[in-house]
């Protein structure tokens, strides 16, 4: 529902440039008591992101805490080699080469997902398409022309972009997978949806401890307030 | 009998200082009308805010860095890696929009019930040089945690003064300390922000409130208590601020903090509009975002600046929008306070002023498209007539005549009891079937249709009579 309403947001705010297409973005399940799917979301980044994307406002070691991990196997399964646990997720490309390579600097993603939103990262994975036009081969429905190549179609497989029509005659982009890659469809959501999971989490770590903390903080004040209520009515019986 | 420590360490204090009749001149012998109502408690909440602000504020220099280079990351260490840093932050952040939010209410109050009319022009003009400091302090500060938005939103605000002609270009340069916003620029606000702005801030509450005090505060009634005195010399109509006020602005503070809690641990952002979603992306001077929008406080006013098609024109006319408020006492010619007893159209021209002001605070979050600005445009209209035509409407609107004492108006606490009695029904409960013999012991109530009908078109009709 967070989510919902930061998208819907966030499609106000960039009303009439990324909403230019009208597309729909799909709804990304984003839960942080998770840890499962938080661990594989860890390890998917480090495995496909980490190469161009810092996440550089987490060690860790903080991500073993939060996710019910002991931190020796997070360097073991999470980490990459040589990484020592009160490390920071920093990549290893190094700023001038990229802005060679790519034209721009791969951004940190630590604040991505509260920058964006979970259902546009998600849908922004999951909507890649070749393009021969495109330098890269590839295009994506959700940012146009993005700077980035497809690190998940191996995964994914080829997808193709296919202009369709609905039943009112309004023109849309329906995308089709006609190679199959190495995950079934089914599998890529879930990878994908680990993926942003995580990212979220690494957005704002204390997410699910304010939540927790909030309830006490709540009852307790509802109690001030209680005690508030009847030392007033108290001192005002008398006043008319 | 021997003297306790205590008793001669108080002594001794209180021979040099007048701690008692600090107390009792603004505590507990100020007599405060006893008829306030849900209106007055934001003043004593905009206190408590101030508060929360300056302390949580210490706190968070700690471990900020006013450097270009460094602020987003040092930011995001306090959200991270401070202890109870996030919370802190959360506090801060929220309490800046719940300051204006607290502010609004209390403004709308002295316009309600006439609270900037004679004897306390002062009161308001003071009152508008702490607005006029807050958002210059909330501006500064928004600068701080060097994001996008905070980057854009000083970049166009401080443009702004390059429009006034002739010395225009080299005041923004003054300014800004430098061609761009840049580290220059971060340095001077954050200074302006911790300590001048603070300072000037703490100085103006304590010359309200030292005004207020002087000629006393002003009731829903809009009638002067101090003209109806006992025989001690005690206004009638008038309690003591201390116990009575204070224990109920308790209560408010009770209910503050339940919503201001609730935002911070459940919804920090509140959706963009307390935290800027683009505010989390660090400051890029090359990178322009292709809508700025200025935090949700500031949208009315960016409405209008955005409704007038020439640059200086626009300017002149933001600040217009905030000058006519510290005029509003002269402007203002009606012979009664209280909204109570002024005739219709001050009722009708308050109403269209409240939602022209709101609806320009949702168009200045929008891009200006051109319908957009028609609609801006009209609003901006309707908020100046509010102001500039008042002295014609005010002085010629028939007005009702003013009690000499304060009048009872029953609290909705006091009304409920007799509201449920006639929107509900009681009815007997069978207890068990074939029981008969304690049918009737026990009722419950049920929802009255003809009840709830009779209720909302008395409400309603009240809300329209009470447009007259």
């Amino acid at each position: 529902m967070k989510n919902l309403t930061a998208l819907l947001l966030l499609l106000l705010l960039s009303f009439g440039v990324a909403a230019s297409e009208d597309i729909e973005l799909q709804e990304a399940n984003i839960d942080l008591s998770n840890n499962a799917s938080l661990q594989r979301g860890a390890k998917h980044f480090v495995t496909y992101c980490l190469g161009c994307h810092s996440i550089k406002h987490i060690r860790y070691l903080r991500i073993a805490l939060d996710v019910d991990a002991d931190p020796k196997q997070v360097l073991k399964d999470i980490a990459p080699e040589g990484a020592n646990i009160y490390d920071q997720l920093h990549s290893a490309m190094n700023a001038h080469d990229a802005e060679k390579w790519f034209g721009t600097q791969p951004p940190d993603l630590s604040l991505i997902a509260r920058s964006r939103g979970a259902d546009w990262l998600y849908s922004y994975l999951k909507s890649y398409y070749i393009d021969p036009k495109s330098p890269r081969g590839v295009n994506n429905l959700i940012f146009k022309d993005t700077a980035m190549p497809n690190p998940l179609w191996q995964l994914q497989g080829e997808q193709h972009a296919e202009p369709r029509k609905n039943i009112w005659g309004h023109e849309y982009t329906n995308l089709v997978i006609k190679e199959p890659g190495i995950l079934s469809q089914g599998e890529f959501d879930i990878f994908v949806n680990d993926l942003v999971n995580f990212l979220v989490y690494v957005g704002e770590p204390v997410q699910l401890e304010r939540q927790r903390i909030g309830k006490y903080v709540i009852f307790f004040i509802l109690m001030f307030l209680v005690l508030a209520y009847l030392l007033k009515k108290e001192y005002w019986k008398n006043i008319h | 009998m021997k003297r306790s420590r205590i008793t001669e360490c108080n002594d001794w204090f209180l021979e040099r200082f007048p701690l008692t009749k600090l107390w009792n001149e603004h505590m507990a012998h100020y007599y405060a009308p006893k008829n306030f109502n849900f209106w007055y408690f934001f003043g004593s909440l905009a206190l408590l805010v101030l508060v929360n602000q300056i302390l949580t504020g210490i706190f968070l220099t700690m471990n900020y860095k006013p450097d270009a280079k460094l602020a987003f990351d040092s930011v995001e260490y306090i959200m991270r890696d401070v202890n109870w840093g996030w919370l802190i932050r959360y506090m801060h952040s929220t309490g800046s929009s719940a300051f204006f939010i607290v502010v609004y209410l209390h403004m709308f109050r002295g316009l309600l019930y006439g609270s900037f009319k004679h004897p306390r022009e002062l009161i308001w003009i003071f009152g508008m040089l702490l607005f006029v400091a807050l958002m210059a302090e909330a501006f500064m500060g928004y600068l701080l945690p060097w994001g996008q938005m905070s980057y854009w939103g000083a970049q166009v605000i401080i443009s702004l003064f390059s429009a006034i002609p002739v010395i225009g270009d080299d005041l923004s340069l003054w300014l800004r300390g430098d061609y761009v916003v840049s580290d220059a620029t971060l340095n001077r606000f954050f200074a302006f922000h911790v300590i001048a702005v603070p300072l000037a801030l703490v100085m103006l509450v304590f010359l309200h409130i030292v005004a207020l005090h002087e000629v006393g505060s002003n009731n829903p009634d809009g009638i002067e208590i101090k003209d109806s005195k006992d025989p001690w010399g005690h206004p009638v109509d008038g309690i003591p601020f201390h116990p009575y006020y204070t224990v109920k602005d308790l209560v408010g503070v009770g209910v503050f903090m339940l919503f201001f809690a609730t935002v911070i641990f459940y919804m920090p952002e509140m959706g963009g509009y307390f935290l800027e979603h683009a505010n989390f992306i660090p400051a890029d001077p090359m990178k322009t975002p292709e809508h700025i929008a200025p935090v949700w406080y500031f949208t009315p006013f960016y409405a209008i600046l955005r409704a007038i098609p020439d640059k200086f024109a626009g300017v002149i006319g933001m600040g217009g929008a905030i000058v006519v408020l510290f005029l509003l006492p002269w402007l203002d010619r009606s012979p009664v306070k209280s909204i109570r007893y002024r005739g219709g159209i001050y009722k009708k021209a308050l109403a269209l002023f409240v939602i022209s002001f709101l609806a320009l605070g949702y168009l200045g979050t929008q891009p200006a498209t051109p319908t957009a600005t028609i609609f801006a445009r009209i609003f901006s209209a309707i908020y100046f007539g509010f102001f500039l035509l008042m002295p014609l409407y005010t002085r010629w609107e028939k007005t009702k005549p003013v009690p000499k004492r304060l009048t009872t108006v029953h609290s909705l606490e006091e009304q409920l009891p007799a509201l449920i009695e006639e929107i509900t029904v009681l009815k007997p409960v069978a207890t068990e079937i074939g029981h008969t013999a304690f049918k009737g012991s026990s009722f419950t109530r049920q929802p009255n249709p003809e009840g709830i009908r009779n209720v909302i078109s008395r409400l309603a009709k009240k809300a329209i009579g009470s447009l007259d």
